[in-house]
């Protein structure tokens, strides 16, 4: 556990909330990133609009903070392209077909307490971290 | 405008968040859902901030009788756990472990990623286009 950073994770998660119940008591809006993101493209006209504003300002606030900082945040990821494109289709369909992902069913859903949530937040957590054993398994990790 | 604005706000501190937490790194990730290895449990505390924000925050918020900038709040009502959204959690989860993405840190990723997030972005974008085609098609209702 030599990498855990309990305070970083602690402010951070506590900014999302903030943007959550911002979203909400602004907008009355859940904060659910793959619902925002594919209404973005997907939703009818009018409502377009300002998911697109909220996905802007996702792009736009690590950028904003490298600047700030003179180095981009630290980033590792796989170079296996299968792997890539077979996850990136994966949450797409995925998050789509089961109404949400980490934040929309992780944060909004569970902080209020909605059993479809705490469903969807078991079963995805679960799926991840057998995926990720059965891979560390199979690449003899 | 003042609803555009607040969602621009809105994305701007969840990125923040994400960027701040460390969330966007799929290194990092991944090291949380390694249970049985070298175990990270930052996320949890990501989601335990969150959720204590979120759960006190919403109560706030609905005490009043309509959002500012809205006529009124877009609570999902369902409470039916169905197999739409079972298969799509497990779906969802198998990618997330593939890989270390989930949709916000991988859309915030897209200025310092690289290739990998843009290629990563473009299939979870043709993952969702071909929702929106199954969820259109007759399929729909054997699967529902």
């Amino acid at each position: 556990m030599e990498n855990f950073t309990p305070v970083s994770a602690a402010i951070g998660g506590a900014l999302i909330g903030l943007s959550a119940v911002l979203l909400m008591a602004l907008n009355g809006r859940i904060a659910g990133i793959s619902g925002v993101f594919s209404g973005s493209v997907f939703a009818e006209r009018g409502d377009k609009l300002w998911r697109v504003l909220f996905v802007v300002g996702l792009i736009a606030a690590p950028a904003m903070w490298t600047l700030a900082q003179g180095a981009q945040p630290p980033f590792e990821i796989t170079q296996n392209w299968p792997l890539i494109i077979a996850g990136g289709l994966l949450v797409g369909f995925g998050t789509r077909l089961g109404s949400g992902c980490t934040s929309g069913h992780g944060v909004c859903g569970l902080s209020r307490l909605s059993p479809r949530s705490m469903a969807s937040v078991a079963l995805f957590m679960g799926a991840g971290m057998a995926t990720v054993a059965i891979a560390k398994s199979m690449l003899g990790a | 405008m003042g609803r555009n604005i607040a969602a621009l706000l809105a994305g701007l501190i969840f990125g923040l968040g994400l960027t701040l937490s460390e969330m966007v790194n799929p290194a990092k990730v991944l090291a949380f859902l390694d249970l049985f290895g070298n175990w990270d449990p930052s996320l949890a505390f990501v989601m335990g901030a969150a959720l204590l924000v979120t759960a006190i925050g919403y109560r706030i918020a609905w005490a009043r009788p309509k959002p500012v900038f809205a006529d009124q709040f877009q609570v999902p009502g369902n409470r039916r756990i169905d197999q739409r959204l079972a298969i799509g959690a497990v779906l969802f989860g198998i990618g997330w472990g593939l890989v270390g993405l989930c949709p916000g840190p991988a859309i915030s990723a897209l200025t310092f990623g690289g290739t990998p997030i843009f290629v990563f972005l473009a299939s979870m974008g043709a993952g969702m286009a071909l929702f929106e085609v199954f969820d259109r098609s007759p399929l729909k209702k054997s699967a529902a």
